[in-house]
């Protein structure tokens, strides 16, 4: 894995935890944000995107809410990587969450790398990134700022929450917390909590970055070293789970990279071993590791049920939001299993859900892909949701 | 009191082609109260529901189907997967004021069961399927030996959904067994239109091709 960079990487990534090539909101320091684990946050900052006109009803405004990680820029070229937006299969002119009518918002999570204050962010006491010294955060704590960012900007109800994965989590968590400023709600490939298993998950991808001599306990900004071998191990592990048996078989099956005979020795023989490595490497160039620390964090954490005395429809009483559950057959992460216990529990508070189950061979990053259904779905979701919301019809 | 329905049935619904023409859709649709909560069980492509919410009606349905809730999803309607016999429990108590079962009856592999569901999940069920005991099946089965194969059941006995068939007769014993109350009934015959009232039942489970039946608790 190259090395030259290092150096150059960090200070990149530090100017963009701290100044990011984004729109950005300061907090002042009378505005706090409490966060679950007890502690006042201060000074917070959010980094975010927009995307089309906000209506002079402003009731047109759609949050979306990215994965873990993901990031603000969901339609436009990524400041670090030179690559385009997350979603340019979801969100633009004429795409399912269409731009040119509805006004679409992203911002960097809390805990983040991107220029919403996280690990990375600098630590004004001591002009030093954060490193383990930044509160432990929780999905909650994401969706209160996200909050405090629609304040600022005088959106008082979205028209619609869309994300998938720990973006699905912070839909679920928006419409539990904010029932009267979520129109429409649409949990993909989610779940109401963590399941054991993606804890377990998580956990050896911390391990391999805490492992990572480089990680020097969290300090590695200080030090001008990068874990980047230790991330890169954490997120070729991850990868794995995003993806499923079958697409992995049928994108490389056992095919070897560039070599006809196995090296008889431990180079990546192989064309997937090839493909994770790649996925860790540019991975490390635009993330920062306690960032993928704490968020991962925030997702075992997150167990909705728990805060409404174990019974996840109690989140959900007499809610006004309407609600689209998706998910893919051959997600194993986030199961059908999953959604399907949201969709029980928002039957039995009596919420208006819809609920799809999308057949695809691409494991959990399906929802990232172009999938002709499920943009179909969320495309008639949200026209359904913008004629009960009086919002004008699509030009055609 | 039963009361069996006959207004006029050429309805200009029908003659427009509202819910494809399928008659027996606007029948249960006129069980429908203006204003109700709706749980359709196997609807289908949502041309009921569209029906429905086109009257006002807040409706919600449940598809096993995945291109059926696909399309309904992208219609604008609320639906989930799900299957009959097993995503009713889930459903708390009263949460509708009708659950309706529109030809999908036959397909469930406990229709006593969801019955019941229906019943303790809306104050009124409306329950519509074809009538095992026409005389057009009854001649198939008597004189030609077969499985019957009409234009509401297409399929070989090899490849159906339905599983559970019954006549009205059938229908009328399992309301007595299950408590049921009929507050209403409807039968259709082969060329989709109701059928005289006064007609007594052994004519209407020859005859009938399909029946609506408006149900409820018995107190």
């Amino acid at each position: 894995m190259a090395e030259a960079s290092a150096t150059l990487d960090l200070a990149d990534r530090r100017r963009e935890a701290d100044q990011p090539h984004s729109l950005l909101v300061r907090f002042a320091p009378h505005e706090p944000l409490r966060l679950d684990a007890g502690i006042d946050l201060s000074p917070l900052q959010i980094a975010y995107q927009t995307y089309g006109t906000l209506n002079a009803e402003r009731s047109n405004a759609v949050l979306v809410c990215h994965a873990l990680t993901g990031d603000q820029h969901v339609v436009n070229t990524h400041p670090l990587t030179g690559k385009g937006g997350w979603w340019e299969t979801m969100v633009g002119p004429g795409r399912p969450i269409d731009t040119e009518r509805y006004f679409v918002i992203c911002a960097n999570v809390l805990g983040g790398c991107m220029g919403s204050s996280g690990p990375a962010s600098t630590n004004p006491d001591t002009g030093m990134p954060w490193g383990l010294d930044f509160p432990v955060i929780t999905v909650r704590d994401m969706v209160r700022a996200q909050a405090m960012l629609l304040d600022y900007l005088g959106i008082e109800s979205l028209f619609a929450v869309a994300g998938g994965s720990m973006g699905g989590m912070q839909v679920l968590q928006w419409a539990a917390s904010y029932p009267q400023r979520v129109f429409a709600a649409l949990p993909i490939a989610a779940a109401t909590r963590h399941s054991a298993q993606n804890i377990a998950f998580h956990e050896v991808g911390r391990q391999a970055v805490m492992a990572d001599p480089e990680w020097r306990q969290g300090r590695y900004f200080a030090a001008g070293a990068n874990p980047r071998r230790g991330l890169a191990v954490a997120r070729m592990g991850a990868h794995i789970t995003y993806l499923s048996d079958a697409a992995l078989h049928r994108k490389f099956g056992r095919r070897f990279q560039d070599r006809d005979n196995p090296t008889f020795s431990f180079d990546a023989d192989f064309q997937v071993e090839s493909y994770l490595r790649h996925q860790g490497i540019t991975f490390v160039e635009r993330f920062d590791a306690n960032s993928y620390l704490y968020l991962t964090r925030a997702m075992d954490y997150f167990d909705l049920a728990a805060d409404y005395d174990g019974v996840v429809a109690n989140a959900f009483r007499g809610t006004p939001t309407r609600f689209c559950v998706i998910s893919f057959t051959s997600d194993w992460l986030f199961p059908t299993v999953e959604s399907r216990a949201i969709v029980h529990a928002l039957n039995a508070a009596g919420a208006r859900v819809s609920f799809a189950e999308i057949t695809t061979d691409k494991g959990h990053d399906a929802f990232l892909l172009d999938e002709p259904e499920f943009s179909a779905i969320v495309r008639g979701f949200l026209e359904g949701a913008a004629r009960a919301r009086g919002l004008p019809a699509a030009r055609r | 009191m039963l009361t069996r329905v006959n207004h006029d049935l050429s309805s200009s619904e029908a003659a427009r082609g509202v819910a494809g023409g399928r008659v027996d859709l606007i029948v249960v649709a006129d069980m429908v109260e203006r204003g109700a909560r709706v749980l359709d069980v196997g609807c289908g492509d949502g041309e009921l529901l569209r029906l429905l919410e086109s009257r006002g009606v807040d409706g919600r349905g449940i598809e096993l189907s995945r291109e059926g809730v696909n399309e309904c999803v992208a219609k604008g309607l609320a639906v989930v997967q799900g299957d009959a016999d097993t995503d009713l429990e889930y459903y708390p108590n009263d949460a509708f004021d009708f659950v309706i079962l529109s030809q999908t009856l036959q397909a469930t592999r406990q229709p006593r069961v969801v019955l019941e569901h229906m019943l303790r999940i809306g104050r009124y069920a409306i329950v519509s399927f074809p009538n095992f005991g026409h005389w057009k099946i009854r001649l198939q089965i008597f004189f030609g030996g077969h499985m019957p194969h009409t234009d509401i059941l297409p399929y070989a006995w090899y490849e159906t959904p339905n599983i559970h068939f019954c006549s009205i007769k059938d229908f009328r014993a399992l309301c007595a067994v299950s408590g049921v109350k009929m507050e209403q009934a409807v039968a259709l015959n082969a060329w989709g239109y109701r059928m005289r009232l006064k007609m007594p039942w052994w004519f209407w489970n020859l005859f009938g091709e399909q029946a609506v039946f408006l149900l409820s608790r018995k107190r």
